[in-house]
């Protein structure tokens, strides 16, 4: 270990201990992004059994606690599973390449965040097929569902979530520390892209929540295990003291899952727009405002499991708030588009199609905000359309958008366009059928998690579950573009894209093992 | 080589087994771990359970025992330059920020059942009548000692706070003796660091062995009195949210005042090696940062737990 220090440009190691051991982040960010998308076919999967169960009113498939479990499951896994880890794949690959970096800043940790993971999620997974049934208490996990009539597999549980968390944490500290402490000489702070800075925000939010979710867990597994009274009543506990602590660490964390996602659309739309991000320092004040307000609102959650109207009014106003800085965000990606010379590649049709559904996703969220209205909404089908809207269209889009936009640096190929825009379109076209329905079906007063339903839904849950087979359907054609993309194609330029900018984009396509051993020269950083 | 603010030396290893096997340890420990817990629920024999987890938890430790070393013996050659330092210096604060989190999650809980939960449940406030429906006779007092159901969480027979507040009940208080002790601690662990930067290796091991006794010593008190909790309050982790909150506040600090007491104690040994120069130590620095960090919680606990 010790000699080869001085000797940065040689490649990987050879055969699959390379991946075991390396502690490259682009190795370790190539892992994270797999990884994640095994995950998401996982979490796919489930979804379709959720809506071919739900295809038409009766029981038709699966019984009503694998119902449970699927929901369950489903929702752990994307959050945890797909978009989380591919947010820090994109975080590994590209930060230490954008600020100028070797690597990042403890390599050695970075590998152990990752490899913490499979376990994680293996264990997790293999509770569905213990005898007691996967967890079916909802990916919120509410006690005393979570607690007093939780199945016994529970325990694992907890357990997956601690060991997640601790990935978590490890992989957070490793960014910031990169972010803080390995830019090259020349990258000030305001000089930095916007991907970097919305993950040093985001870094900031895990490593303050993840503890709390840890916290969370451990009040369930000693409720379970021995005898304490955090959320049971009948000791002087509170079942709502669970939901207070768990959103406490939920709100943030769905800011987590759209950060990153702000920065990748804010280095796209740029590109492929052929002008300069509008607004770079307003875009900076408004992350940080929006992870500022993110640990003010969480009870927006639980408005109608009866708290003091002072807490109503409080969350609802602080909630509203979070309007003025995404209406920022989304006010400067239009205004970047405003005149430019655009043209459509795949990343930038998946780009706009975020904006555009992303703000639809935010204004049903602002409905959601309103008090009075939400006791209505709450737990129906509209709030099922709402956050898979922000996730599904937001986060998710903006994956592959960073997905298309970097795989010719990654693999040194051009992806197939044609490809790219078939699976562009089959998406967007599926996830608006898979979801607007959904919106109605709140409103008209279906419930979230339940597996069968009345007659009167029956029309807009059959085109959901037709438009639920075609956009997961689609993701395979991503699996068949990356493959193509990785083992061969037209050759990219070191730019690959004209309207690029960045350091990312000085260094050949493909990215060379190791990158700015040296760091890279003054003049290659310009003002965002 | 380990030239002042370069950015062209940055130590990046190129392969390593560690992490992957720690993983394997890591996940060993907690899914041992789960099956002893579950097993215990259900009545079965718990001890292959136990094995599994002991075995990961022998990996788990070994590992980590050989990254610090290995960490160790890379800044002793040199290959750490000022740049990778900060790294660490960054990595630690920001760890110990998360655990300030961890803590924060269950001081909320506390504050969240102390100031809204057992009120209510006494019937008075905004959702009092959730309260007078269920338990009319449950009476919100702080530090709960009739629970709502005292057939499902027994009644501990007294609480662990402040009974009157005169300097003889305080002279055989025990959480008061402890909180001399880790504050004193704080200090002394600060005169070690002087010793050290004054290069008095003499004072260094004289006061880090001061601090890791106080260490031990808080520790042994807080057996006694979680001893006396059990065997003479009837105050457990079953008798009510009173108990719960304070077993895991407490129990969670006193686990970091013992992590954090094995890190001074590593110190000890290293400092007694020889290790550490008045200009490079930062081993000892972020085992003194943990240090007066499980001393601050303590003085919330102090505060919140016991006193008022």
């Amino acid at each position: 270990m010790s000699a080869a220090h001085d000797d940065h440009h040689h490649g990987p190691a050879k055969g699959f201990t390379r991946w075991l051991y390396t502690t490259n982040h682009k190795d370790i960010g190539s892992m994270y992004l797999w990884f994640s998308f095994a995950m998401f076919l996982l979490g796919g999967t489930f979804a379709m059994v959720i809506r071919a169960e739900l295809f038409q009113p009766g029981l038709q498939l699966v019984d009503p606690n694998f119902f449970n479990q699927m929901t369950t499951m489903h929702g752990l896994i994307m959050v945890f599973g797909a978009v989380m880890p591919a947010f820090v794949g994109l975080a590994n690959w590209m930060i230490p390449m954008m600020i100028g970096a070797p690597d990042m800043a403890l390599p050695r940790m970075n590998n152990w965040s990752f490899w913490i993971l499979p376990f994680a999620f293996a264990m997790l997974s293999a509770t569905l097929f213990m005898e007691a049934g996967a967890p079916n208490f909802g990916w919120t996990f509410y006690a005393p569902l979570s607690t007093t009539y939780a199945p016994e597999t529970v325990t694992f549980f907890i357990f997956a979530v601690h060991i997640m968390g601790a990935s978590s944490i490890m992989g957070s500290i490793n960014i910031i520390a990169t972010i803080l402490n390995m830019r090259a000489p020349g990258m000030t702070l305001m000089k930095m892209p916007l991907f970097v800075w919305t993950w040093l925000i985001t870094a900031y939010l895990l490593i303050a929540v993840m503890p709390v979710l840890a916290g969370v867990v451990t009040m369930m597994l000693f409720d379970i295990h021995f005898g304490t009274s955090f959320f049971n009543a009948a000791g002087g506990g509170d079942p709502v003291l669970f939901q207070h602590v768990f959103w406490f660490f939920g709100h943030p964390e769905v800011y987590i899952m759209i950060l990153p996602a702000f920065g990748i659309v804010s280095a796209i739309i740029p590109t492929f727009a052929r002008k300069r991000l509008f607004g770079y320092d307003s875009m900076v004040y408004a992350t940080a405002s929006i992870a500022f307000l993110s640990f003010i609102v969480w009870a927006h959650h639980m408005f109608t499991v009866g708290m003091p109207i002072a807490g109503e009014l409080f969350f609802m106003y602080a909630t509203m708030l979070i309007a003025v800085p995404t209406g920022v965000k989304v006010f400067n990606w239009v205004a970047t588009m405003f005149r430019g010379s655009m043209t459509f590649e795949t990343p930038m049709l998946f780009a706009i199609a975020f904006v555009v559904l992303f703000t639809m996703g935010g204004f049903t969220g602002l409905m959601l905000a309103i008090t009075p209205a939400d006791f209505q909404y709450h737990d129906t089908y509209f709030v099922v359309a709402h956050f898979h809207y922000v996730l599904v269209p937001g986060a998710v889009f903006s994956i592959m958008a960073a997905t298309y936009y970097w795989l010719p640096k990654w693999t040194g190929h051009m992806y197939d366009e044609t490809l790219g825009k078939l699976h562009f379109w089959l998406s967007f076209i599926g996830v608006n059928i898979l979801f607007f329905p959904q919106h109605f079906l709140g409103l008209a007063g279906m419930p979230r998690r339940i597996p069968d339903y009345a007659l009167q839904f029956a029309d807009f849950n059959w085109i959901s579950s037709i438009g639920g087979f075609l956009f997961g359907a689609s993701q395979l054609i991503l699996l068949v573009v990356v493959i193509k993309c990785v083992k061969g194609g037209k050759k990219a330029t070191a730019q690959v894209w004209e309207g690029a900018q960045g350091l990312e984009w000085t260094v050949d396509s493909p990215a060379p093992y190791h990158t700015f051993a040296t760091p890279p020269d003054p003049k290659l950083i310009h003002a965002q | 080589m380990a030239s002042a603010g370069s950015h062209d030396t940055y130590y990046v290893p190129e392969q390593t087994k560690l992490p992957f096997f720690a993983s394997i340890g890591l996940f060993l420990t907690v899914y041992g771990l789960g099956n002893v817990l579950n097993d215990i629920k259900s009545s079965e024999s718990a001890t292959f359970s136990t094995l599994v987890a002991l075995v990961g938890f022998i990996i788990l430790s070994f590992i980590l025992f050989q990254w610090f070393s290995t960490v160790i013996r890379e800044n002793h050659a040199g290959m750490n330059s000022d740049q990778l330092k900060r790294s660490y210096v960054w990595g630690m604060g920001w760890f110990i920020f998360s655990e300030v989190m961890f803590f924060a999650a269950f001081f909320g809980a506390l504050f969240y059942v102390r100031t809204f939960a057992v009120s209510w449940l006494g019937g008075e406030g905004d959702k009092g009548v959730t309260g007078d429906i269920l338990w009319p006779n449950f009476e919100a007092v702080w530090p709960v000692i009739e629970n709502p159901n005292s057939e499902l969480f027994a009644n501990p027979h007294e609480a662990m706070d402040v009974k009157e507040w005169t300097p003889a009940f305080f002279a055989k208080y025990l959480p008061f003796w402890n909180t001399l002790i880790l504050m004193t601690s704080s200090v002394t662990v600060h005169f070690a660091h002087t010793a050290l930067k004054a290069e008095n290796r003499k004072g260094l091991i004289q006061w880090l062995s001061v601090t890791v006794a106080l260490g031990v010593i808080f520790l042994f008190l807080q057996v006694f009195e979680y001893y006396e909790a059990y065997a003479h309050y009837g105050l457990t982790l079953d008798s009510g949210i009173y108990g719960s909150t304070f077993f895991l506040l407490t129990g969670f600090h006193g686990f970091h005042v013992t992590l954090g007491t094995f890190m001074l104690a590593v110190m000890l040994a290293r400092a007694i090696k020889g290790h550490f120069k008045p200009d490079d130590h930062f081993g000892f620095e972020a085992a003194s940062w943990y240090w007066h960090f499980v001393d601050v919680v303590w003085v919330g606990l102090f505060i919140f737990v016991y006193l008022l």
